[in-house]
């Protein structure tokens, strides 16, 4: 069987896995890594989007092979050690940004990469064309744009020059 | 999914002699063969993955563009040369799936896929791309050979793609909301070549190019010039999202925003 060697979330980890196991199963089954959600079959719902050497994607279109010597960042590798969410996390918290909590890991996976894609500011309809490949059932998304916009001046290693609206 | 035996090629040569066996399939961003392999919709015996040949890349002249098979939408999108030289392309790039999805999936891949609702194929035959391949080129005329079908061997592999520049050119795409592919996407091209029309989404074949409206174009370049010229419905798509005189309305509708956008 072929052996995956990668970093997730600062963990070297090494595993004989099937050629055919999907990254998410490895994070899943595996590692124990059950933070990332499968919602489909069809790539389509993004409840399973994970960080793949800095970029966000679907772990469940990905073969587990294919992130050999990658480092992955899975939701669970977002709070620090003492338990301090991330600012992502908290302002999905603050703004209550989830209902059901199943889209969640891979919304908060998906928005963290949004921000730091966007260093000059984003829109709220930035927000909003970034968010389409994650779906949520339950919040109607509303307050998931607000949350995203109140995390990007906190991810912001300066004082920003332009504010999320 | 049913299992394979998996190999990661170091060289273009080791790649062709491995898609050479029986039932071996190349893999690209998997954002395509992933979800069809885990439908059981096709079955390889061995998958030869082409992240290790290094084909990703961007060169722009003043005449082309060449990107590497291997590079994501993500990147073609995000790249400032080709925004600049060919800001059409760039536009369609991004408006490709999702954004995870554009992360993964590459230019390579969704030629040699040739999906019917596909946005690649649109540009590739209104500039009558150069598909560069492990052994030989071949003009985007002569790529596009019905839905899921190109001239496409099966051990040989896109490498890069050479798209002529042209003067004035816009995308305009009627996006499926559920699966964001291309309900109609038109791209139309005014350059070297005279005036290209390209139609995705719509027909039964795949990607095919609009002459009549070619002809209306050449003639005067603008949003009105369309007026009046017929889309015939034979050929084209029918289902539960469009029928094909839906379909037919659209790419005239669509046509006629992407001249405009087109200047
Ligand atoms: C949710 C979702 C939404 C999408 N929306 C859109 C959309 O709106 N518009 C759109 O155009 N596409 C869309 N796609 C498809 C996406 O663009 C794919 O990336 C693309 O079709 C295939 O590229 P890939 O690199 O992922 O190829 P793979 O999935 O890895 O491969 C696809 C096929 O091409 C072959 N292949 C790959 N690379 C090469 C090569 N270099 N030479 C020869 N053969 C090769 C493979 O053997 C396979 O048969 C979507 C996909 C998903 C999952
Ligand atoms: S589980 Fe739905 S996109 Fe991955
Ligand atoms: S909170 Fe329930 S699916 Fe998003």
């Amino acid at each position: 069987m072929p052996q995956v060697s990668l970093t997730v979330n600062g963990k070297h980890a090494t595993v004989e896995v099937e050629a055919r196991t999907l990254l998410v199963e490895l994070l899943r089954g595996n590692l124990g890594l059950t933070g990332t959600h499968v919602g489909c079959d069809t790539s389509q719902c993004g409840a399973c989007v994970v960080h793949v050497d800095g970029q966000s994607v679907k772990s469940c279109t990905m073969l587990a092979v294919q992130a050999d010597g990658a480092s992955v960042t899975t939701i669970e590798g977002l709070a620090a050690a003492d338990g301090t969410l991330h600012p992502m996390q908290a302002m999905f918290r603050e703004f209550h940004a989830l209902q059901c909590g199943f889209c969640t890991p891979g919304m908060v996976m998906s928005a963290i990469d949004l921000v730091r894609s966007h260093p000059e500011g984003l829109t709220e309809a930035q927000i909003r064309h970034g968010l389409e490949g994650n779906l949520c059932r339950c919040t109607g998304y509303h307050n998931i744009v607000k949350a995203i916009a109140a995390a990007w001046p906190l991810m912001q290693d300066r004082q920003p020059a332009i504010a999320a609206e | 999914m049913y299992d394979f035996a998996y190999t990661k090629p170091a060289s273009l040569a080791d790649a062709v002699r491995a898609l050479g066996g029986a039932d071996a399939k190349a893999l690209a961003g998997g954002q395509t063969l992933i979800p069809v392999l885990k439908q059981r919709l096709n079955r390889p015996s061995l998958v030869v993955d082409l992240g290790g040949l290094g084909l990703a890349g961007i060169a722009v002249s003043t005449e082309a563009v060449t990107i590497g098979a291997a590079t994501t939408h993500a990147a073609v999108a995000a790249s400032a040369r080709v925004q600049q030289a060919f800001p059409a392309l760039a536009c369609l790039a991004a408006g490709i799936g999702d954004r995870q999805v554009r992360n993964r999936g590459t230019l390579g891949g969704s030629l040699a896929n040739n999906d019917p609702a596909a946005d690649y194929p649109a540009v590739a035959l209104a500039t009558d791309a150069t598909i560069r391949t492990s052994r030989r080129t071949i003009a985007a005329d002569g790529f596009f050979q019905g839905m899921f079908t190109t001239a496409l061997e099966p051990d040989e592999i896109i490498t890069a793609v050479s798209f002529l520049i042209p003067q004035r050119a816009a995308y305009m795409k009627f996006r499926n909301p559920a699966s964001r592919h291309a309900m109609v996407g038109v791209f139309v091209a005014r350059g070297p070549q005279g005036v290209r029309v390209a139609v995705t989404g719509a027909g039964q074949d795949g990607v095919f190019r609009h002459t009549a409206f070619e002809q209306a174009l050449e003639k005067s370049w603008s949003p009105a010039a369309l007026d009046g010229v017929a889309t015939p419905t034979a050929g084209l798509n029918g289902d539960i999202h469009a029928s094909a005189a839906y379909r037919a309305h659209l790419i005239g509708v669509m046509a006629k925003r992407a001249v405009a956008l087109a200047g």
